[in-house]
């Protein structure tokens, strides 16, 4: 699931980073770290539910489901395999 | 249940939490009025210092100005202390009306409607005007009243990078099924005192039919030429659809504020904003002194130009000592410091010094981005800014920062 992963860490880079200097990786806290405010990860969700076709309960979609690429990823395979 | 042990265990180690986190926020008690010079007791219990307040929303020097406490005292005396109703049962004197027609006018609006405060205007605003099919596209870097508003809407949201207008026009496309469309900003941005790039967003807004909505509370009475706000000072004035702002800051400091905009979403708060509906109505007494406000504003620009002035004063001082600063042309000037182990020593080094201004870090500013955030005010005399920079540059020097880049600091302090 290579794809899936550069996928997500490509939108987080042209969604959130701000700053040139910020460089992230797979593993980067994006919430706890400061990167992303847990209030602008709606357009995360949206995105990945429309690219994948898949629908995320809001009771997943916490901070801490969202804190890194492979989190993310590994949420995103759960709805993508049912 | 009780308030047992366990529960004031559970309350005690939160509280612990947040000491060990150092976000731990305590309150220091003025004995003065306030004004550019107060008296502060801090720690608590320890004797009274004299010091430069370098950190209140006192733009314009009118919290403490004698034109304006005697208008308070006179509205005081003619329409009583309280009215012990919300506005729409009994709570509407002739003076609150006045108020809202003044602000109007002031602000180049079609009418306004105020709010016990501009969390309250900013809490009540959306869900009044917009439904879940509509959706609502804010800065990121937006008050956090706006964000307790939007939360409280049921239209869809999404934010956009912080002033980035291709990132907000990407928005408006990807939204463009929606049937209303609102973009949401501050007018200036309270921590980095930057301002919106309004110009730019009206011709956004027009161009995919969207509405406008900004928060002025950071420079309603002082941008722009006459003082009216961000509006004016980007050639915008009477294309904003929705202001909000604030009587708790430059135009008096008391509290109280305002939504004031387009005649019919006014009426709509007037008949859905929950905060204006259940809330009690702003004191006469306050009404009374943001009138005399006003007035004094609308008669002379001098009290803005004073504060321009100061603003270009500090900056010049403070750049040419060496430290680094977050571009703006705003009263609110950042000191950056990036570390906040080291924003937090260098404002109590500057309260030993006489210096009150307060060292910000993450979660109230991004990570690594820790600073002292100063704010000038008309009230500021040359005197208060040169004692204040001089000691700026002795706590400078203590720490070694004076003339270093944003790298040098971070390699000096880490982030």
């Amino acid at each position: 699931m290579e794809d899936l992963k550069d996928i997500v860490l490509q939108y987080v880079i042209e969604e959130y980073m701000e700053d040139e200097d910020d460089e992230i990786t797979f593993d980067t806290p994006l919430i706890s770290g400061g990167y992303v405010d847990s209030f602008s990860m709606v357009s995360l969700l949206v995105f990945l539910e429309k690219k994948f076709n898949i629908k995320i309960p809001e009771d997943r979609a916490t901070p801490e489901a969202f804190d890194t690429v492979h989190s993310i990823v590994a949420l995103v395979q759960e709805y993508i395999k049912e | 249940m009780s308030y047992n042990n366990t529960l004031r265990q559970l309350y005690t180690d939160q509280l612990e939490e947040i000491r060990g986190k150092g976000i731990f926020k305590e309150e220091r008690f003025i004995h003065s009025t306030q004004a550019a010079d107060i008296e502060v007791e801090f720690p608590t219990g320890s004797s009274l210092q004299k010091v430069i307040n370098m950190c209140a929303n006192n733009y314009l020097g009118l919290s403490s100005h004698p034109d304006v406490i005697k208008a308070a005292h006179e509205g005081l005396d003619v329409r009583g202390y309280g009215m012990s109703s919300v506005r729409f049962i009994c709570g509407t004197q002739d003076i609150h009306r006045e108020l809202e027609q003044k602000v109007t006018e002031f602000l180049g609006t079609e009418d306004t409607i105020l709010f016990p405060s501009c969390m309250d205007a900013n809490a009540g605003v959306f869900e009044a005007v917009l439904s879940n099919e509509d959706v609502m596209i804010s800065d990121r870097l937006v008050h956090a009243s706006i964000i307790d508003g939007i939360r409280l809407c049921s239209a869809n949201h999404d934010t956009f990078k912080h002033s980035n207008m291709e990132h907000l026009e990407s928005k408006l496309q990807l939204h463009d099924d929606k049937r209303i469309k609102l973009v949401i900003t501050d007018g200036v941005f309270s921590m980095d005192g930057d301002l919106a790039r309004l110009d730019e967003m009206v011709a956004l807004c027009e161009k995919y039919d969207a509405m406008l909505f900004v928060d002025d509370s950071h420079a309603s009475g002082f941008i722009g030429k006459t003082g009216r706000g961000t509006h004016e000072h980007c050639g915008v004035l009477g294309k904003i659809d929705i202001i909000t702002t604030t009587f708790g800051k430059a135009l008096g400091g008391a509290s109280g504020g305002c939504v004031s905009g387009r005649k019919e979403l006014v009426e709509m708060c007037r008949q859905k904003a929950r905060p204006y509906l259940f809330s009690n109505t702003i004191a006469p007494v306050v009404v009374s002194g943001v009138l005399k406000v006003l007035d004094i504003l609308s008669g002379s620009t001098e009290r803005r130009d004073k504060l321009e002035k100061n603003t270009i004063y500090w900056r010049k001082g403070l750049t040419e000592a060496g430290f680094i600063l977050k571009e703006g042309d705003s009263p609110i000037v950042p000191v950056m410091l990036f570390n906040a182990k080291l924003s937090q020593d260098v404002s109590r080094d500057l309260y030993n010094e006489g210096i009150y201004a307060i060292g910000f870090f993450f979660p109230v500013v991004p990570n690594g981005q820790a600073r002292i955030r100063t704010q000038i005010s008309a009230g500021h005399e040359i005197h208060h800014l040169d004692k204040a920079l001089e000691a700026f540059i002795r706590v400078g020097k203590k720490h070694g920062i004076l003339g270093l880049s944003k790298q040098e600091i971070i390699a000096r302090y880490g982030l």
